[in-house]
């Protein structure tokens, strides 16, 4: 698999990443080579084998009891925001 | 002996038995960081202040009677564990201004037992590297050369623990973070099963591969802050809910009769020539002392690194979503627009290799391609899961190589990923089905130490440690220091 530029500018924008025109080419390079090597897995015989998505079998997903048991600790969590007013965080202006 | 000569677990009785107090075992290790760190780097943080006031504590309890095994030993967490007040940058200018409002469960609980924290310990960005050379921070040293890296992602735990300016250190590992710099620099590096410790208030990563453990001078080390680690968490739903066993008390079963699986296909091409024979004769030891030795084909344990490397990027992208400049974490300057801001402050947060593993999960993610890399990945995750049951239908134990080579020049693999890929070739299986696993310094190799793996079935963890408790009953090779560092 050969990524052109024009994939690699599509990648970084699907995950908002800016990437230098300095770097473009080395993650075109790099990004490639990378899906060359995984395509090895193409040849792995994979029919009717179930996909595992979890290292643990059998495991149930315990539920808790709704009630409140976090305290509200907002300042202490906005204390490392770059820029919050009056208890919310701030953007650049969304809607005109 | 003096005292950086000493297992954790060993001051942990030196200072029941009031041979010294905690504020003298802090002072000198804070005194060794001072003197040893700025060549090694292997600390981002240093919590002085802090250190001294948890072993004025400990050693107040200590005095009550009310100490345990490692109440009043110091210890340095990695630095991708939430620590209340300190900052917590994960190797990451993304991170390098955020100062953790809350404390993960693994620094909660080894706060609870009595431990002394020295600090936070240098890492490759965002766990994301093979050696410490990611880290925004700088690369780490390997204590035994410093023109070596020390491994990676947990470099810096490794170095420290290493060059004893930290009797123990924690670690994560999600592809052999643990193992492979504990073997690069001769340590015991345990990764337990996945769910055995929590996960909550560790920077995920790769959330069904990532898993907390310990780097420690001793499998007896680490039976006691894995004790003090392990246990259910409500807070991480992955968390498993079975009792944790006394692993210290398990570490003097002999290994008479244990069956013993040499993994044939960790002895091909690629396994330095030194290094497997060192391996080779630890596992002939093991016979020697009653082990049963057999040796067995895990066929599609070779595909480990490709599913790994479409696995770990695809969930590295979901999970690095977080960081978006808004709520905390770097945020650049003068955004023109939201979509702006995420970019730029994304773009400029994140290094090359973190980028590179977004890039590849978003791909292999994405519309079109998703059956053809995430699914078939999957599906081959599958089938290597099957070779280890398999394999543990008939042994107790695998046993094989950590890492192939012993450590590396720093700059040797910085500019081939798939290069530097290729250094976990023996640790990923591990991850990918979940397992435990154990590497134990095994001989000195031109002077660098190498290491034997121990992988056990899931929860093996007793099995594990006292596998390699015996091994350093028979052996040496964990006392032996860097000379720089003796």
């Amino acid at each position: 698999m050969t990524l052109t530029r024009r994939d690699v500018e599509k990648i970084a924008h699907l995950a908002r990443l800016e990437i230098t025109e300095a770097q473009m080419p080395v993650y075109v390079g790099s990004l490639s080579a990378i899906l060359a090597f995984v395509e090895q897995l193409a040849g792995a015989p994979t029919e009717d084998v179930v996909p595992m998505a979890h290292p643990l079998e059998g495991q149930v997903q315990v539920l808790r009891e709704d009630s409140v048991t976090e305290t509200d600790r907002r300042e202490a969590y906005q204390a490392n925001a770059a820029s919050v007013e009056a208890g919310l965080y701030l953007v650049p202006k969304v809607i005109e | 002996m003096s005292l950086h000569h000493s297992t954790a677990s060993e001051i942990g009785r030196g200072l029941r038995a009031r041979e010294y107090s905690s504020v003298e075992v802090t002072r000198h290790f804070l005194d060794r960081i001072g003197r040893a760190n700025p060549a090694l780097n292997a600390f981002v943080t240093v919590t002085g202040e802090r250190a001294l006031a948890d072993a004025r504590r400990a050693d107040a309890r200590i005095a009550r009677g009310e100490g345990g095994p490692l109440t009043g030993v110091p210890l340095a967490h990695k630095d991708i564990f939430c620590t209340n007040g300190i900052l917590t940058s994960c190797g990451s200018r993304m991170l390098s201004n955020f100062v953790s409002p809350y404390d993960a469960t693994v620094v909660e609980r080894l706060d609870a037992a009595g431990m002394v924290l020295l600090g936070k310990t240098n890492m490759d960005e965002f766990a994301m590297g093979s050696s410490n050379e990611t880290s925004f921070y700088g690369p780490v040293k390997n204590p035994w050369d410093a023109t070596r890296v020390p491994g990676g992602s947990s470099g810096g735990s490794a170095a420290a623990v290493a060059a004893r300016i930290a009797p123990v250190a924690t670690g994560t590992d999600t592809g052999g973070s643990i193992r492979q710099p504990g073997a690069l620099t001769g340590l015991t590096g345990f990764k337990p099963t996945y769910g055995r410790v929590s996960r909550y208030g560790m920077v995920a990563f790769a959330s069904s591969l990532d898993q907390a453990g310990v780097l420690s001078q001793s499998a007896e080390d680490a039976a006691h802050v894995l004790a003090a680690m392990a246990g259910h968490d409500p807070r991480d739903s992955t968390s498993v809910n079975t009792p944790v066993p006394d692993y210290a008390a398990g570490l003097d079963k002999p290994v008479k009769g244990l069956k013993i699986g040499i993994i044939r296909e960790f002895f091909g091409e690629g396994l330095e020539a030194g290094t497997g024979a060192a391996v080779r004769a630890a596992i002939d030891n093991f016979r020697a002392e009653g082990a049963k030795v057999v040796e067995l084909s895990l066929p599609n344990l070779p595909l480990s690194v490709p599913t790994y490397y479409v696995v770990a990027p695809a969930e590295c992208s979901s999970n690095l979503s977080r960081f978006d400049g808004v709520r905390f974490g770097h945020r650049c300057n003068d955004p023109r627009d939201l979509t702006d801001l995420y970019k730029r402050s994304r773009g400029e947060g994140f290094g090359d290799e973190v980028k590179r593993r977004i890039m590849t999960g978003t791909y292999v993610l994405s519309a079109g391609y998703y059956d053809a890399y995430y699914l078939k990945a999957q599906k081959v995750r599958s089938l290597i899961n099957a070779d280890f049951r398999r394999a543990f239908g008939e042994v107790d134990v695998l046993m094989g190589p950590t890492a192939p080579t012993p450590a590396f020049e720093i700059g040797a693999k910085s500019d081939d990923p798939i290069l530097m890929y290729l250094n976990d070739i023996y640790t990923i299986g591990a991850n990918l089905a979940g397992l435990p696993a154990v590497s134990v310094p095994c001989g000195l190799v031109g002077g660098l130490p190498v290491g034997l793996q121990i992988i056990g079935p899931h929860f093996a963890e007793e099995r594990l440690l006292a596998a390699a408790h015996a091994w350093q009953r028979a052996t040496d090779w964990h006392r032996r220091l860097p000379p720089a560092y003796a």
